[in-house]
């Protein structure tokens, strides 16, 4: 009895600010078409970012990949070129192969001769029985090694881009080829043909593009380049663990500034989209902004539902961003752009956080209105 | 000296003796309309006791509104004194006007001004959660929901609800904080005669049995006839 009697004497307390909850998703429901527009822009927003930064991450991580894919220890690449540079030329003399062979603890050397093609893409000629002795060789999914001098093998990723199978023709450099395998792919490069074939088309017989080098023992590596460094002088040597390493962002000028013109484009695009969606709430909810002030409501509770509903719309222009940049790795993996799109986790918080920062600059200045608006003018609003 | 009902009247039983809970002196507002000023208060004095039912009467530029504006806190006066609750209204911040319409000032307006978005309860409860208030609707509060007859619409969203429910819900609204003061625009404006009745029933049954203090601008002398006493406004000046 006491205690029925005490529990209706005490006040029920009850969570109010569910009703200010309730009156931020009331409001953004009311207006559905211009909520969805406005998640949907601040989706784009995030999905350019995490796609950009997800292609960025694919292509070098698949590059890395697929230099790891040869088994070698350590690489010479030609004098002038750089680690992220294409390579389209062949300056290094086959002879070097052979010198390769001699120096201390290397088990094993070949040469590849590479040919540019548009875009990101490249053919590499091979000299399969050693590369397959070094890298273990390629697996092959369907077909086999080059027999023809016509014949070429491509990775999985390009033959389901171009939709090529064993058999099917293409026409690269201006030659025609027969597909004679299609391979797993990550292991050296996606397009390949036998290495003499590509020397002639290249006019460079004789010489090859890069150098690979397997070693006897895999922790001279260091040693063993420390040592080519003085011998090759002008010819950048890598170890395998060095060159992969740096296949990386930060080691790519322009793509870093790429990445940061396209966060600030997309920061922009965010900024406008929900200033035009606040500045409208704003002004068609004139009357109220005037009825919550005249019930007390302050300035900065005004500005607070202002800014959590933008809040809500950013968090859920993030949600729906990061799923359609799932979309957007399908499409990369259909479509044929030979780019590879990585789901980089470490980039949502960051694209989350640029999303909500843009969408609240964006809410500033209608918020400043809405703190602004005098109590009577509003209540006359019609 | 007597004592009656709890206000104590002076010999002639003419004029009260408690501190009355508005008092005006002097007031004036000038609103600046290009480079002209139009003076829509020119030295209103007035007193209003605690409990008190009042309406004020005047044609449309009689300067209710601006009073009701003024004493409301939702425009500060251009000269004189306005004291409601014993707290002075002139030279109030932006903030201390806010704080005034949060804990001493309940609003009835002509057109209801409900949240169109949330719900009856909803509309009621925001008050609640702006003045930091986190209770139920009290047993005593449920009766008055009961006395205006909207228990059973509390769940609806105001488009839902009739011109006569919509205001009720908006008194609730005005008193649920328990305010000194009900101040009510012209709160029959756009209701039909029945539900005209109904809700000036509601305001002197509210301020007979709580002893709720109410302001009502009317220019209706009918609706008028409803409270204990009017006043007549004129060109900015009480008549």
């Amino acid at each position: 009895m006491e205690g029925s009697s005490y529990k209706r004497l005490q006040p029920r307390t009850v969570n109010y600010s569910s009703v200010l909850n309730k009156l931020i998703f009331a409001n953004l429901s009311h207006r559905p078409v211009r909520t969805f527009l406005s998640v949907l822009a601040i989706a784009v927003e995030v999905t350019m970012i995490l796609t950009l930064v997800g292609v960025s991450h694919g292509t070098l991580d698949s590059t890395a990949e697929r230099a790891r894919g040869v088994g070698a220890d350590i690489i010479i690449r030609p004098p002038g070129s750089s680690v992220m540079s294409s390579l389209s030329s062949a300056p290094i003399s086959q002879k070097y192969i052979a010198w390769l062979m001699q120096q201390p603890h290397v088990a094993l050397a070949t040469g590849t001769v590479v040919q540019g093609l548009s875009g990101f893409d490249s053919i590499t000629g091979v000299d399969f029985a050693p590369f397959d002795r070094m890298s273990g060789g390629f697996e092959f999914i369907s077909g086999g090694a080059p027999v023809d001098d016509k014949d070429m093998i491509v990775d999985e990723y390009y033959a389901r881009q171009h939709q090529l199978q064993v058999g099917s023709h293409i026409n690269l450099i201006n030659s025609d080829w027969r597909i004679s395998g299609i391979f797993s792919g990550g292991k050296l490069a996606r397009i390949c043909v036998k290495l003499p074939v590509l020397q002639r088309l290249m006019d460079r017989v004789g010489y090859v593009t890069v150098l690979y080098a397997k070693l006897d023992d895999p922790k001279q590596a260091e040693a063993v380049a420390a040592n080519l460094k003085t011998k090759l002088v002008g010819y950048p040597i890598y170890t395998m663990d060095e060159l992969t390493s740096l296949y990386s962002i930060s080691n790519v000028g322009m793509l870093k500034d790429f990445i940061v013109v396209v966060i600030g484009v997309a920061v922009i695009v965010g900024f406008i989209v929900v200033f035009m969606a606040m500045y409208t709430a704003v002004l068609e909810r004139t009357r109220e902004i005037g009825i919550i002030k005249a019930v007390g409501g302050s300035g900065g509770l005004v500005l607070s539902i202002l800014l959590r509903e933008t809040l809500l719309l950013a968090i859920l222009g993030t949600i729906l961003g990061i799923l359609l940049t799932y979309g957007t790795q399908l499409l990369m993996h259909v479509l044929p752009s030979n780019l590879t799109q990585e789901t980089v986790y470490s980039w949502w918080p960051i694209a989350g956080v640029i999303a909500v920062g843009g969408a609240l600059l964006g809410a500033i200045v209608p918020g400043y209105k809405a703190v602004q608006q005098d109590v009577t003018e509003a209540l006359s609003y019609e | 000296m007597s004592n009656l009902t709890g206000v104590t009247l002076d010999n002639d039983n003419s004029m009260p003796l408690v501190a009355p809970i508005i008092r005006v002196r002097g007031l004036t507002k000038v609103y600046r309309v290009g480079d002209v000023d139009v003076h829509a208060l020119r030295g209103v004095d007035l007193d209003i006791t605690p409990g008190e039912f009042v309406a004020l009467i005047g044609a449309s530029g009689s300067g209710k509104s601006t009073l009701f504006h003024i004493l409301g806190g939702l425009t500060p006066p251009t000269a004189g004194s306005v004291v409601i609750n014993g707290r002075s209204v002139t030279g109030m911040t932006n903030q201390e006007r806010t704080e005034l319409r949060k804990t001493t000032v309940g609003f009835v307006f002509q057109k209801y001004n409900l949240l169109p978005t949330l719900s009856a309860e909803d509309n009621i409860k925001i008050v609640e959660y702006i003045g930091g208030r986190a209770t139920e609707f009290s047993p005593e509060f449920q009766d008055i929901l009961k006395l205006l007859g909207i228990r059973d619409r509390l769940k609806h969203k105001p488009r839902a609800l009739s011109g006569g429910q919509q205001q009720r819900v908006a008194i609730a609204r005005a008193i649920i904080k328990k305010p000194a003061i009900l101040l009510a625009d012209e709160p029959t404006g756009n209701l039909d005669s029945e539900n005209t009745a109904a809700v000036l029933e509601l305001l002197k049954d509210l301020n007979q049995r709580t002893g709720q203090t109410i302001l009502m601008i009317t220019h209706d002398p009918e609706a008028a006839a409803y409270a204990a006493r009017s006043v007549h406004m004129r060109d900015g000046r009480i008549v």
